[in-house]
């Protein structure tokens, strides 16, 4: 066991932990962060992206002593200071672009980091960028709709509702 | 005008707020003080005599509190099946024993054979590495047609074959079905597959166990979609606990679609090991366990026949499906292929004379079970792509030749056994025609051409019996449980209201459509209705959610419920008013004496139900609370009309969808955002089993799609923006929310429209192949433009579930 210690949503947190335990773990039964999810063991589904050092990473895919003095920020840490939706999590509710929830941590994040590098992508851009985030509830419409309105693009020409 | 609140208004939902900032709370998400983690020990060969299995290694690492196998199960029930079918000729179907662990032999990669109790899941997982298992392994038996052959392996010895029934409806219509065929004028005949698939909810599975001495109570929490279901199989079949000392919870849930119906052996053995250990059990599936274990989806081989007349009627529908059930019956697993199968073989069609076998075979792979659609996507399928081959060799229009034999009068009864109430099927195909902008496609054709890629246009029908089901008929036809639904409202004394829902909502949105019912019904606004389900400690027993049947059972009793509510609280309200009861109208959550201008608030009655001091106490009870259970007198029949445009790279033989349209008739709807939502995810997981999924088993009985690096899931960049309209609407006439369910709809409607299309596509390139088999990946593809032959469409198919040979 050894000590980690990282900044996450902008408050000490450090922990003992095995040298096998993931980011993911970590967040999840160590700090009691479970709005991180897990979804798979291959790295392909995305529901535990977290941003480490303001990149998007899957925190199934970093072993937690690996982000010894990061600063981490999870889907917890999104919120307006006020405790409201942000922008992102906003669209997605204004555009039902979340139906189980379980992927949508993974997609608020990964959405977040997109934005911040390419503040007005394309559809093709965003459906591309997705290709680690899987959902199987909604077919991906409305989540490209939410990402497009939240990037403050006209969304009135995708099909209603 | 869109309305702001209430049936018909696309509320948004409450429940994202909390899924958007973490603060869902999931399975997973559960630890208990205490609590063990349990790593489960899996078979991984697909058949074999499993000698010995020797824990005494393990049993002295670090952090083990105890290990199970089979034989600490001998005393406790075996997992039960919901469904017993009865063959053709009258008897019952092959049941075999479904033990927690393995216990004399292993029958699918996958199956539990230990169980190792652990502080945690690492040290669990460190310890089953240690546990020596000695497995004679037998030759597999993966392919069905091979497993019902005399002389093949049997996956049970104590039954007679592999063969679990050998179904026929309606076995007396079978000479005259033959006899049609004989008379007609032309005989259109398809062979196909509808692949094997993995339902993959994005949430695991999950099961914590709990037990307090003190009171003898067991609780389970689990990723379930029926925690009711759950409670009864498992406590009165498996456990022998009865259900008043048992609790059942599904708290969040991130996705079934099926899957997280049945009962599994988990789910069991946390329940079973909390006691024996005295403490919690925790068990968190990782997504390559649930390829192994999560019962999978579809799985059948098809011959389907259709008779024509000179006319170009249909006279006759005969169909021979082999239906694979795995190695053990899930819980309703009988059901699909049959009952779920069989009686939407009419479609949208006149067709007067139908005959359907279905032989249900086991074989060494992980059990079959509904997913998302059962049985209905795979009677679409089969009836779609028939239609249109059959308008293709008769050289019509396949969407003229639908029309043609539409049902066009409703009630209709069909030739399978079920009588569809309502439908406008040439209304929701004109609305089609308008939202696929089917006048642009040869417009469109020609940009692809001219990028040197080839575009097809395919299209079908569907129609689905959801809303499932009258208890009296599914209990003549073998179902072992009632499929009605519960609730309960409860009005506080300040005017609120929680209504407890035996419908279980894991994605559906039911927090917030549920609330828009009560909050019109009542004309009070919708945030003072909470609505509380998945756990059986406080909503009343209720059957949960699957079969579409939410709005149309779960919310009809949620509406029988306050409809009492309303009438006890007129009572009150006439009291208060000094008026008689006829007298008295509720309208925008106040009574009102009609005529006058008397009239009492909402809040001012409910705290009159509660703090009864001027209160016709003579004639009724304090309080305000309601139950109501609801039986369906019918399935409910929603129908559309879906269309699909691909472009395809003749070079490379990939398919991309271009355009997808959906025209659907859902009857009244409540929340067209959550409708809509709902229509389009079904879209991309039947659009995923045209394209792109397929779970393949080499002949071995190893999974080979064992992963999301291997099975292919539907990404963002697969998938189009979806047109999607429900505005054809034909209120179902047995419900009194006159809904009909919208969730199955778009994975049922949605693949023979993709293969309709590529096969157009193949047809403009000068290549008319008759049918090619699902998923229509790159390979088969290039391989049915370039080669031609017979089964050339096959080549690239891996895995017995996708080489059939015809017989």
């Amino acid at each position: 066991m050894a000590q980690v210690k990282m900044t996450v949503n902008g408050k000490a947190a450090s922990g003992e932990v095995e040298g096998r335990t993931l980011l993911a773990h970590f967040l999840r039964d160590d700090l009691g962060l479970t709005g991180t999810h897990i979804g798979c063991d291959t790295s392909q589904c995305g529901a535990c992206v977290v941003h480490v050092n303001g990149e998007a990473v899957k925190a199934c895919s970093m072993l937690a002593l690996e982000a010894e003095g990061a600063e981490v920020s999870t889907i917890e840490g999104q919120a307006n200071a006020d405790g409201s939706l942000n922008v992102i999590q906003q669209a997605f509710q204004d555009h039902h672009g979340l139906q189980c929830g379980f992927c949508t941590p993974g997609m608020v994040m990964s959405t977040a980091a997109l934005l911040k590098d390419n503040p007005k992508p394309s559809e093709a851009e965003i459906r591309h960028y997705l290709d680690g985030n899987i959902c199987r509830c909604t077919g991906y419409h409305n989540i490209v709709k939410a990402i497009m309105a939240a990037s403050g693009q006209d969304t009135g020409q995708i099909a209603a509702e | 005008m869109p309305k702001d609140g209430g049936i018909g208004a696309s509320s948004k939902r409450r429940e994202d707020v909390r899924f958007l900032t973490g603060a869902g709370n999931y399975t997973d998400d559960i630890n208990i003080r205490g609590q063990a983690h349990v790593f489960f020990l899996r078979s991984d060969v697909a058949h074999g005599t499993l000698n010995n299995v020797d824990t005494s290694e393990a049993e002295g690492m670090p952090g083990v509190v105890r290990i199970f196998t089979g034989a600490d199960f001998e005393a406790v029930g075996s997992i039960p099946c919901g469904w017993q079918v009865t063959d053709r000729h009258g008897d019952p179907m092959q049941e075999p024993r479904h033990p927690v662990l393995a216990h004399g032999k292993v029958r699918h990669v996958g199956e539990p054979i230990a169980a190792v109790v652990a502080e945690t899941l690492g040290q669990a997982r460190d310890a089953a590495e240690a546990i020596v298992v000695e497995i004679d392994e037998l030759p597999a038996v993966i392919d069905m047609k091979e497993a019902v052959k005399d002389g093949a392996p049997k996956v049970h010895d104590d039954l007679t074959s592999n063969l679990c029934y050998d179904w026929g409806f309606v076995e007396e219509n079978k000479d005259a079905v033959n006899k049609a065929f004989d008379d007609a004028a032309h005989v259109t005949t398809l062979e196909l597959v509808n692949n094997r698939l993995v339902a993959n909810p994005m949430e695991p599975r999950v099961a914590v166990g709990d037990y307090s001495r003190s009171d003898d109570q067991h609780t389970l929490y689990t990723t379930s979609q029926n925690p009711h279901v759950i409670r009864l199989l498992m406590g009165a079949f498996v456990l022998g606990i009865p259900e008043h000392k048992l609790r059942v919870v599904a708290p969040d849930v991130g996705g079934g679609f099926g899957t997280k119906i049945f009962h599994y052996q988990e789910e069991a053995f946390c329940t079973f090991a909390a006691k024996a250990c005295n403490r919690p059990v925790k068990w968190t599936s990782s997504r390559s366990e649930a390829f192994i274990s999560d019962a999978h989806g579809r799985d059948h081989v098809t011959k389907i026949e259709l008779a024509l007349d000179g006319d170009n009627n249909f006279t006759a529908i005969r169909t021979d499906t082999y239906a694979n059930m795995g190695a053990y019956l899930s819980t309703f697993a009988p059901s699909v292929p049959t009952w779920l199968h069989g009686t939407l073989m009419a479609g949208n069609y006149k067709t007067p004379l139908i005959y359907v076998n279905v032989k249900a075979v086991f074989t060494n792979t992980v059990p079959v079970d509904a997913y998302r659609g059962a049985g209905r996507p795979e009677a679409t399928y089969q009836l779609e792509r028939l239609v249109d081959k059959a308008a293709h060799e008769l050289g019509v229009d396949p969407m003229e030749l639908r029309r043609q034999n539409f049902i066009t009068e409703f009630p209709y009864a069909t030739p399978v056994a079920v009588e569809y109430d309502t439908g406008d099927y040439n209304a929701t195909l004109d609305k089609l025609i308008e939202i696929s902008d089917k006048a642009g496609f040869e417009a469109r054709r020609k940009e692809s051409e001219a990028k040197g890629k080839l575009r097809g246009f395919g299209m079908n029908c569907y129609i689905e019996a959801c809303g499932i089901a009258p208890s009296n008929l599914v209990g003549q036809l073998g179902a072992r449980a009632g499929l009605y639904e519960s609730a309960t409202v409860r009005v506080n004394a300040t005017g609120g209201l929680v209504v407890m829902t035996g419908s279980h909502s894991h994605g559906q949105g039911h927090e917030t459509t549920f609330s828009q019912v009560v909050a019109e019904m009542i004309g009070i606004d919708e945030s003072m209705v909470d609505i509380v389900h998945g756990d059986t400690a406080k909503v009343p027993m209720g059957m949960g959610t699957y079969g579409s049947r939410s709005i149309a059972v779960g919310g009809s009793a949620m509406v029988r419920a306050t409809e009492k509510i309303i009438a006890k609280a007129k009572k009150i309200a006439s009291h208060l008013l000094e008026a008689s009861e006829s007298d008295i109208e509720l309208k925008d959550g106040a009574f009102s004496v009609a005529g006058t201008d008397k009239s009492v608030a909402w809040g001012d009655v409910t705290l009159a139900a509660y703090v009864p001091h001027n209160y016709p106490l003579e004639d009724i009870e304090p309080g305000l609370e309601e139950t109501a259970f609801y039986d369906p007198s019918n399935f409910t029949y929603p129908s559309g009309a879906y269309a699909c445009e691909v472009e395809l790279d003749p070079d490379t033989g990939h398919v991309t969808i271009e355009r997808f349209a959906a025209a659907d008739d859902f009857g009244n709807v409540i929340n067209p955002m959550i409708v809509t939502g709902q229509v389009h995810g079904g879209l991309a997981q039947g659009i995923g089993q045209a394209l792109m999924e397929n779970c393949a088993y080499d002949s071995d009985g190893q999974l080979l799609s064992a992963s999301y690096m291997d099975y292919a899931m539907p990404r963002a960049s697969d998938l189009p923006f979806y047109s999607v309209d429900h505005s054809c609407q034909t209120p179902c006439t047995h419900n009194p929310l006159g809904v009909k369910g919208c969730g199955e709809a778009g994975a049922i409607g949605s693949p023979p429209a993709v293969v309709n299309a590529v096969l157009d596509a193949m047809r403009s390139g000068g290549k008319d192949v008759g049918h090619i088999d699902m998923p229509v990946t790159p390979a088969r593809v290039w391989a049915a433009m370039h080669g031609a032959e017979a089964n050339a469409a096959r080549v690239g198919a891996v895995g017995s579930n996708a080489k059939p040979q015809p017989e």
